[in-house]
């Protein structure tokens, strides 16, 4: 469905991804780790569109992005949850999810598609008046996630779901990505939180210093020597 | 100083403070969306009262009803304008946007100040209607028909556009640009063209205001700067990106200096000026506005 070939970006003269290739099939979640810094945001980015490889390609179900504006990348079916949110601070919780529905696939079940994410999230309905800014971090987390399935994306991109939420709550966000992707959602997840990624992605990449440095089946590479001491914090097995 | 005359000064600075609440939301609304200022925003003003004097010295067209065709061709220009200097800069970084906007607004204003001398000559003009001198008394104050009548439809756009901002689809889209336009795009909203219909909208809203100008008071084209320098101090006391706060300071900026000029005399500019730098200093997110975090 979403095919990275080698694209190399930078910011300025800063060169930060480095031939960076992976693939996302259908209905898979993949997951992509690494440490601070290794380059992560800035791949789900250029997967978006707010940034441009200057070398490489991008791919989604057979189609080159090349220069494709970023509205329309969602129009065709892909989302993203951004890094620290990205909510409208000011706008009511109700209106950031109308918003999330700004494409014509969108608004055409706006109604439907609100039902199933109060569904998912009941704490979203309570706060609907309320200022997006004045939630609690996990609420905020829900919104963005809500905001994201409004498109009705067939690919939703999460840039660290479980950040700065309790173990509790990024449990029960976790749980609902792997919903969201029995519904039939395809999934590439960026994350902090190596173990729990690794457990829920069926396939996943490790990106260092803005190159793919390795990829495998997820849990496969829990037992990885090499994630173990990096990663996880465990050497034996 | 006896009352009434105080009293008589308040009424006229809030009917002319309603136009500064107008002129500054158009302002506000294209700096929230492409995060620069437009110094020509108060040549656009005089623009849209010089087309509305045209539409009554040629085709004897009542200034109120040229309120939407004024309004209509500034929009166009405004679209123009939007797509042939200030798209391209979208591309550019934060610092060279700023600064190259503030040379394209500050050449443009020139631009439209020698048209207008060109066109209309360096003269005061006022389209002057049949009804310029109605009005009626209240506890002894004077309130002119037109005067009012301005105020009224100042209100009246302010409070549409108000709906417009938070009802409709597209308002809402302005909005979350405003906000954070990353995240906005993302929502597949198309940034381009919420930006070139804000700017054009800006122009609008200032050609209504100088429609109004036009009837209740005069026009002449070296306005411009005045206009933009009124707005500016209205949506900073504001704060950026409140629109009904605009409304109110516009009208608590015009009533304090009509006020202070029985004071002060011709150094009531000094006095906007002056609660302009104060608020600045004091309450920079605006007497509205929330701190932003
Ligand atoms: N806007 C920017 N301008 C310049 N350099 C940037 C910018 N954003 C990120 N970088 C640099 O690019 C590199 C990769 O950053 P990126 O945000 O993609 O990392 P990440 O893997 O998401 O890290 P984290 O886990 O901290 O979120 C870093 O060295 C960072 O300093
Ligand atoms: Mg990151």
């Amino acid at each position: 469905m979403l095919e990275i070939e080698r694209i190399n970006v930078s910011y300025g003269d800063l060169q930060v991804l480095w031939d960076v290739f992976f693939e996302v099939k259908k209905e898979e979640i993949v997951a992509l780790i690494g440490p601070n810094s290794a380059g992560k945001t800035t791949t789900l980015k250029t997967v978006s569109g707010l940034l441009r490889p200057f070398a490489g390609e991008i791919r989604f179900e057979g189609l080159a992005m090349g220069n494709m504006p970023i509205h329309k990348r969602v129009e065709m079916g892909i989302s993203l949850v951004p890094e620290g949110r990205g909510l409208f601070p000011g706008m009511s919780t109700l209106e950031n999810l109308e918003l999330g529905a700004f494409t014509a696939k969108g608004r055409n079940c706006k109604e439907e598609t609100l039902e199933q994410v109060y569904q998912l999230f009941p704490i979203l309905k309570k706060r609907k008046k309320q200022a997006a800014g004045t939630l609690s971090g996990g609420e905020q987390q829900m919104l963005a996630i809500g905001r994201g399935l409004m498109s009705k994306p067939k690919l939703l991109l999460f840039d660290e779901p479980s950040w700065g939420l309790s173990p509790l709550l990024s449990k029960v966000i976790y749980e609902v990505i792997g919903e969201i992707n029995h519904s039939g959602v395809t999934i590439l997840l960026i994350e902090q939180n190596v173990r729990m990624a690794l457990q829920l992605a069926k396939r996943a990449y490790v990106i260092e210093n803005g190159r793919i440095v390795k990829h495998g089946d997820g849990r496969n590479m829990l037992n990885d020597q090499h994630i173990r001491e990096v990663y996880l914090g465990t050497e034996s097995v | 100083m006896n009352l009434q005359v105080s009293a008589q000064s308040l009424i006229f600075g809030i009917f002319v403070g309603g136009l500064y609440g107008l002129a500054a939301v158009g302002l506000s609304l294209v700096f929230g969306v492409m995060k620069m200022l437009n110094v020509a925003h108060g040549e656009l003003l005089m623009l849209g009262g010089y087309v509305t004097f045209w539409f009554f010295s040629l085709y004897h067209i009542d200034p109120f009803l040229s309120l939407l065709p004024s309004a209509f061709v500034l929009f166009l220009i405004g679209m123009g304008l939007y797509k042939g200097l200030f798209s391209p800069l979208a591309k550019l970084h934060e610092e060279v946007k700023i600064k190259n906007s503030l040379l394209i607004g500050f050449g443009l204003s020139l631009v439209f100040h020698n048209l207008a001398i060109r066109l209309w000559t360096a003269d005061e003009r006022s389209v002057s209607v049949f009804y310029s001198g109605w009005g009626f008394s209240l506890f002894g104050l004077r309130f002119p028909f037109i005067r009012l009548a301005g105020l009224v439809l100042a209100t009246i756009v302010i409070l549409a556009l108000q709906q417009f901002l938070t009802k409709t689809y597209f308002g809402k889209a302005i909005r979350a640009t405003t906000e954070n336009w990353e995240s906005a795009a993302l929502m597949g909203i198309n940034i381009e063209k919420t930006s070139m219909v804000s700017f054009a909208l800006g122009a609008a809203l200032a050609a209504m205001a100088g429609t109004i100008v036009s009837v209740g008071y005069a026009i002449h084209p070296a306005m411009g700067l005045e206009w933009t320098l009124k707005a500016l101090i209205v949506v900073v006391l504001a704060g950026l990106g409140n629109i009904g706060g605009a409304f109110v300071a516009g009208v608590l900026l015009g009533g304090v200096e009509s006020v202070s000029a029985l004071f002060v005399g011709p150094y009531m500019e000094v006095v906007g000026l002056v609660i302009f730098l104060l608020v600045l200093e004091l309450r920079p997110q605006g007497l509205f506005g929330k701190r932003s975090e």
